[in-house]
């Protein structure tokens, strides 16, 4: 298979778009959620997408085919809370090397189906590795500002656990996203180092920050240049930006990582700006439409969906980035 | 090194960038915080005072240190502990962690510690080849996956460098090990080469500063992208006591070190001389020593140094540039808004010329451009502006009599005089029924500044007014304002008129309601020439330029033409995708309390209350500063506003202005602050109507209700909601109330508008606006705690009340949970508004005195915030019937609400 980072350099690619919309068109109830294996779990487990990996793969395998029908190049493991810190609200921690390889596994045998297809278009699994829901450098106490519901080394654990479930299912790459706290990306970079070293191989990372506000930063506080600096000692496939904003707000500060970045750049936005009901109400045509200002702009080496996103969003975009060259990207020691 | 690789910049973090390239010249590191530099510090982490600890950090970022080292190496702290424990304190104040932070310790683990709990790029501080490589490499592994860069000492096995070649030595083979074997970016390497003491009376230490700047010089040269640091304090150890010889020899080392490439390092600031003012005979003994320029330059500096001892420094104001030129000295107190020594100026500049108007078309305008060029380019900022208009028009106030002289000379003569050569005139206006001109005051100033001659009617102008005053004074431009909904519907009537008077000048709308969608879906339709959105005083600026450029105005009006429809397009398109109940299904869905389980606190006293002659000063703790900011275009949250990296020094100095003024309003009395408010008995009737029972009566409230289609178990919220129903049995209560901090604003305003002090003006206005804010807080805080007392013990900051995190809630009428104006009118007959304090209504219904605050008190602990949003025409007929009042009329006063 060709290397991504050449890939990288040809062509935009294009990541999928939301797993949890889809997901909800399927009406999932608690039953369903649980299947037989988890019948008699003790605390309701409906919300926990990640576990619909094991009870529900046909569903999950449905969504990522999907994707790729409408153009993706790239999609990412059903995990975004695929770590012992995110599953305690469960009491599934001890699933997780599980969920993580499970999730991996039936990512890639769809890609596999697609890239045998049509093996000028290799397909690709990003191991999906979200935030999860603790803070290392915000106290969620508004009394004791210097408390911490989670240490560094506790987050270290738990990402490199999730990493080596995700690369041994088959992952191609390792996606840090939604990172509204440096910090535990930091944590999450330095399990990924850790496991790079002990096996001694090289993994395609890609880190997605999300600036929360109009005020143009991370949830922990940081500006987008601030943000780029902390996270670059890493090499990287591509930084980028995804989640909590619209295409159109999020242009300004992806043309900060643009310029001051030599790696790829992605950008995986909402669709706009949820209504008043907390829904995402952007068409297709109105998202490719400010997408289109990245692409004039050369913005752009890897361009997705987040919340709201659905396979005719991709297609849209995908449709559009075929009539793009990607940003130049500096080749990175 | 390769002359065209690229040099690699140093960047590190903190929640902002920080980037050590060729032009940030020297980067100061704060080394306040650190326990071996500050006993004060030591003494507060002994002592486990951490706020005064976090305190000392904050100064160390005001007074400038872009890096702050912390340090906690002492023998009597749990020094990894505390290491943790500041920082994540540090982590919590925004005006603190902005920097990066140096990580200083020698202990491994307390590094690795801090490494752990920040998120930004730091610095360790340090490591080096002391106790062997493989301790060297470990460490130096560990830092870069920790994502930090570090400060290598020039020391190992053998000891500390101390000359010249053991310093290179020492820094080449570190370098080697760190980018050759273990791809360390050479970038993130910074090299502490030893600064030690000269002038210690020994031999081998005469060279100590030269060999350090000269290895500086080759590390620079031969190392490829690192920096370098050091501590300069130790330079002038042996001159303890005398810190004039200290200061100097401080800054001399400084100057010949930077000179070779020295680019980071701890300076205390208040221990540094200007190196241009060092007097010159203690620069040459000082750069003697330094440089190693004389063998016996320790002596001599030793006999000179007495002779200086104890000399006191005087910080006296810098006003050298009063020797300048004449124009430079206009311009520059036009810049700095220096009103002192203006009228003196303006008078040189008179006798020179030939006529006083050149003057003000010459010299003053001269010093303008500079200001408008500055302003644009986002080297000023409003407050300054402001400053400067008001030089200017002291200044033009001190020439008018001689160009009214002259005038009157010249129609003797039969000369005529040329007119004043303004870029245009503007007619500027709060519409009819408004009182709000802060925003208004501020545009017109700032256009000004740029040349524009400003027609202001002032505020509650009506429309045949403004129609007239345009046609007569024949304006280019008219500019509307307004802060209340109702507004809106005059600048769109407005517009129409416009249209039928046929008028072909463009329409500027501004203000607090205003909006885009609103301009491009209401009032440009009504109008064929541009109609345009200007938010803050800048944009102001360029869109008029734009707008009177004759050569290109007609396609930048056709472009905005465009650009509007386009928009209303979009706007349109979307809005309607969203769905709607009835009236009646969306009251099925109200949010029901659970009434029999709710806990009703009945008030301590019923009926209403006054308070007059309120000390004002009472309300300076519950000011919320950051709206104060936003209304002079600074944008931030105080109080980091004050510590921004690009408004923060503007926003300081604005911020001590209205200290000034605020101190002198509390003490010479200069508001009035008055407030009536009660608590009544209420239910709720019919879904959406709130009886009340007083004395004299029965009054109703009607509230609306929230129409648009919901998830699954969200409400459809309306006020009414949030008291119990009458059916219930229960019997609840309901408060409310009008302050008014305003009395005395407006002659206050004119005062200053009088002596030329349009800042003052508008600082007053602003002022009282913010205590009439505060005002209310205060008086919630007394309901909550007191009158009413269902929260008795509650204990809240005043962020925490600026958050609202308190318990029950004070809408307003005219804001997003009850938008309709016209339930203040029952408000004002409840309690007797206007009888008993003398706030007013307008036909808008806005408050005057404009800084005044009135609404409703909900005590529930369920009650809550919310956005009516667009309701439908069914619950505007609703509404009339209710109300008893004509369709017509209520649509009128619903209309921003009501669905298209």
């Amino acid at each position: 298979m060709k290397d991504i980072q050449k890939i990288l350099e040809e062509r935009i690619l294009v990541l999928d778009g939301a797993m949890g919309t889809m997901l909800q068109r399927y009406k999932f109830t608690e039953e369903d959620f649980r299947g037989e294996r988890f019948k008699d779990w003790t605390i309701p487990v409906q919300g926990n997408n990640d576990l619909l990996s094991i009870t529900q793969p046909e569903a999950i395998k449905e969504v990522h085919r999907l994707y790729f029908e409408a153009g993706a190049d790239i999609v990412e493991t059903n995990t975004f809370s695929g770590t012992t810190i995110a599953m305690a609200d469960y009491e599934m921690e001890e699933l997780v090397y599980e969920l993580n390889y499970q999730s991996a596994k039936i990512a890639k045998e769809v890609a596999d189906e697609f890239t045998e297809k049509e093996p000028d278009k290799p397909r690709f699994v990003a191991g999906s590795i979200g935030p999860t829901n603790r803070t290392a450098s915000m106290s969620p106490d508004v009394n004791d500002p210097g408390f911490r519901a989670v240490t560094f080394e506790e987050l270290r654990v738990a990402y490199k656990q999730q990493v080596e479930a995700l690369l041994d299912g088959g992952a191609d790459i390792l996606l840090v996203e939604t990172i509204f706290d440096t910090l535990n990306a930091k944590a999450a970079l330095f399990a990924i180092e850790e496991v790079k070293d002990e096996r001694s191989i090289e993994v395609p990372i890609m880190i997605s920050g999300t600036i929360t506000d109009a005020s143009g930063r991370t949830l922990s506080g940081q500006t987008a240049e601030a943000f780029l600096i902390s996270v670059s000692h890493i090499p990287m496939l591509s930084v980028g930006f995804n989640c909590a904003l619209g295409a159109s707000q999020l242009t300004p500060h992806l043309e900060v990582l643009s310029q001051k970045s030599s790696f790829g750049i992605s950008a995986h936005p909402n669709a706009g700006l949820p209504n008043a009901f907390g829904e995402y109400d952007e068409t297709p045509e109105q998202m490719a439409e400010q997408i289109k200002e990245y692409m004039d702009k050369s913005l752009v080496n890897i361009i997705g969906g987040c919340c709201g996103t659905t396979p005719e969003h991709i297609k849209a975009i995908a449709d559009l980035a075929k009539q793009y060259k990607p940003r130049s990207v500096e080749v990175t020691v | 090194m390769s002359s065209k690789e690229k040099i690699k910049y140093l960047k590190l973090s903190g929640l902002e960038p920080m980037i050590v390239s060729a032009e940030t010249n020297f980067i100061n590191v704060g080394e306040r915080t650190n326990v071996a530099g500050s006993r004060k510090f030591l003494r507060l982490v002994k002592e486990e005072k951490f706020d005064e600890a976090l305190d000392i950090a904050r100064h160390q970022v005001e007074g400038g240190a872009q890096v702050i080292d912390i340090n906690m190496d002492d023998g009597l702290i749990d020094g990894k502990d505390a290491m943790v424990r500041f920082l994540n304190l540090i982590m919590a104040e925004p005006d603190i962690a902005r920097v990066p932070i140096m990580i200083d310790s020698s202990k491994w683990e307390i590094i690795e510690a801090g490494l752990q709990v920040v998120q930004g790029k730091c610095v360790v501080n340090s490591i080096s080849l002391k106790e062997g490589e493989e301790e060297f490499i470990a460490h130096a592994k560990a830092i870069k996956r920790y994502g930090a860069a570090v400060i290598v000492m020039a020391f190992d096995e053998v000891g500390q460098a101390d000359n010249y070649d053991r310093r290179i030595e020492i820094s080449k083979r570190s370098y080697d090990i760190l980018v050759h074997q273990l791809n360390f970016p050479p970038e993130d390497i910074i090299f502490d080469l030893n600064i030690f003491p000269v002038a210690t009376g020994m031999e081998e230490h005469r060279k100590n500063a030269v060999d350090f700047i000269e290895a500086t010089r080759w590390v620079r040269k031969n190392l490829a992208h690192c920096s370098v640091s050091g501590g300069v304090s130790n330079v002038s150890f042996s001159f303890r006591g005398n810190n004039v010889v200290r200061e100097a020899m401080h800054s001399v080392f400084l100057y010949h070190a930077i000179k070779a490439g020295m680019n980071m390092g701890i300076v205390n600031p208040a221990m540094l001389e200007v190196y241009d003012d060092i007097p010159k005979d203690l620069l040459e003994h000082v750069e003697d020593v330094i440089l190693d320029r004389r063998d016996d330059a320790t002596e001599r500096l030793l006999d000179f140094a007495e002779s200086v001892k104890g000399t006191t420094k005087e910080r006296v104001v810098d006003l050298s540039w009063r020797e300048e030129p004449l124009q430079d000295r206009i311009t520059r107190a036009l810049v700095k808004g220096i009103d002192q020594y203006i009228t003196e100026d303006v008078e040189e500049a008179r006798l020179a010329a030939d006529k006083p108007i050149e003057v003000i078309e010459g010299n003053l305008m001269t010093g303008m451009n500079v200001v408008g060029d500055l302003f644009g380019s986002g080297k000023m900022f409003l407050p300054q502006v402001v400053k400067s208009a008001r030089v200017m028009k002291k200044a033009v106030a001190y020439l008018l009599p001689f160009i009214e002289e002259e005038k009157k000379q010249n129609a003797i003569s039969g000369e005529t005089i040329k007119e004043n050569d303004s870029n245009g005139r503007i007619l500027m206006a709060t519409v009819k029924g408004d009182v709000h001109d802060i925003g208004k005051n501020i545009v017109s100033v700032v256009l000004g500044c740029n040349n524009y001659e400003i027609v202001d009617l002032g505020v509650m102008v009506p429309p045949e007014k403004i129609i007239q005053t345009a046609i007569d004074e024949q304006v280019d431009i008219i500019g509307l304002s307004g802060l209340i909904t109702p507004s809106l519907d005059e600048m769109v009537h407005l517009a129409k008129e416009m249209e039928r008077k046929n008028f072909n000048i463009p329409l500027l709308i501004g203000g607090a309601t205003t909006s885009k969608a609103h301009t491009a879906v209401k009032i440009d339709p009504q109008y064929k020439n541009a109609v345009v959105h200007v938010n803050d005083a800048s944009r102001a600026v360029t869109v008029v330029g734009d707008l009177l450029n004759k050569r290109s105005n007609q396609k930048y009006v056709g472009d905005l033409k465009e650009d509007y429809e386009k928009f209303r397009n979009g706007f349109l398109k979307r809005t309607k995708q969203k769905e709607y109940l009835t009236i009646e299904e969306a009251r099925k869905n109200k949010y029901s309390i659970d009434w029999q389980n709710s806990e009703i606190i009945t008030p301590k006293e019923l009926g209403v209350k006054i308070i007059e002659d309120f000390d004002l000063k009472k309300l300076e703790p519950y000011i919320d500063w950051t709206p104060f900011f936003r209304s002079w275009d600074l944008h931030g949250k105080y109080p980091a506003i004050l510590s921004d990296n690009v408004v923060g020094e503007q926003a300081t100095s604005l911020f001590k202005d209205a200290q000034e003024l605020l101190q002198k309003v509390f003490e010479e009395k200069l508001l009035g602050a008055k407030a009536v408010y009660g608590l009544f008995e209420a239910n709720t009737v019919d879904d959406d109507d709130i009886e009340v029972s007083t004395e004299q009566g029965s009054f109703k409230f009607r509230t609306l209700r929230q129409q648009l289609k919901k998830h699954a178990s969200k409400p459809n919220f309306a006020l009414s909601d949030f008291i119990a129903p009458k059916e219930s049995g229960i019997q609840d209560y309901i408060g409310c109330f009008c302050v008014s901090t305003g009395f005395g604003t407006k002659e206050l305003a004119e005062a200053f508008e009088k002596d030329h002090d349009d800042y003052n003006s508008i600082m007053i206005k602003a002022l009282a606006d913010r205590l009439a804010e505060a005002f209310a807080e205060y008086l919630h805080k007394k309901i909550r705690t007191d009158d009413w007392g269902y929260a008795k013990d509650e204990e809240l900051s005043n962020e925490e009340l600026i958050k609202e995190v308190y318990k029950g809630i004070r809408p307003a009428p005219g804001y997003p949970a009850c938008p309709d104006h016209l339930e203040k009118i029952t408000i004002w007959e409840l309690l007797q508004v206007n009888e008993q304090i003398g706030v007013e209504l307008t036909e808008s219904l806005a408050m005057w005195p404009a800084a005044s605050v009135s609404g409703y008190y909900f005590g529930n602990s369920e009650a809550r915030y919310f956005g009516l949003g667009k309701i439908k025409e069914d619950q505007v007929r609703d509404f009339a019937k209710r109300k008893s009042i004509d369709h017509q009329y209520a649509e009128k006063w619903l209309s921003p609400n009501i669905l298209d």
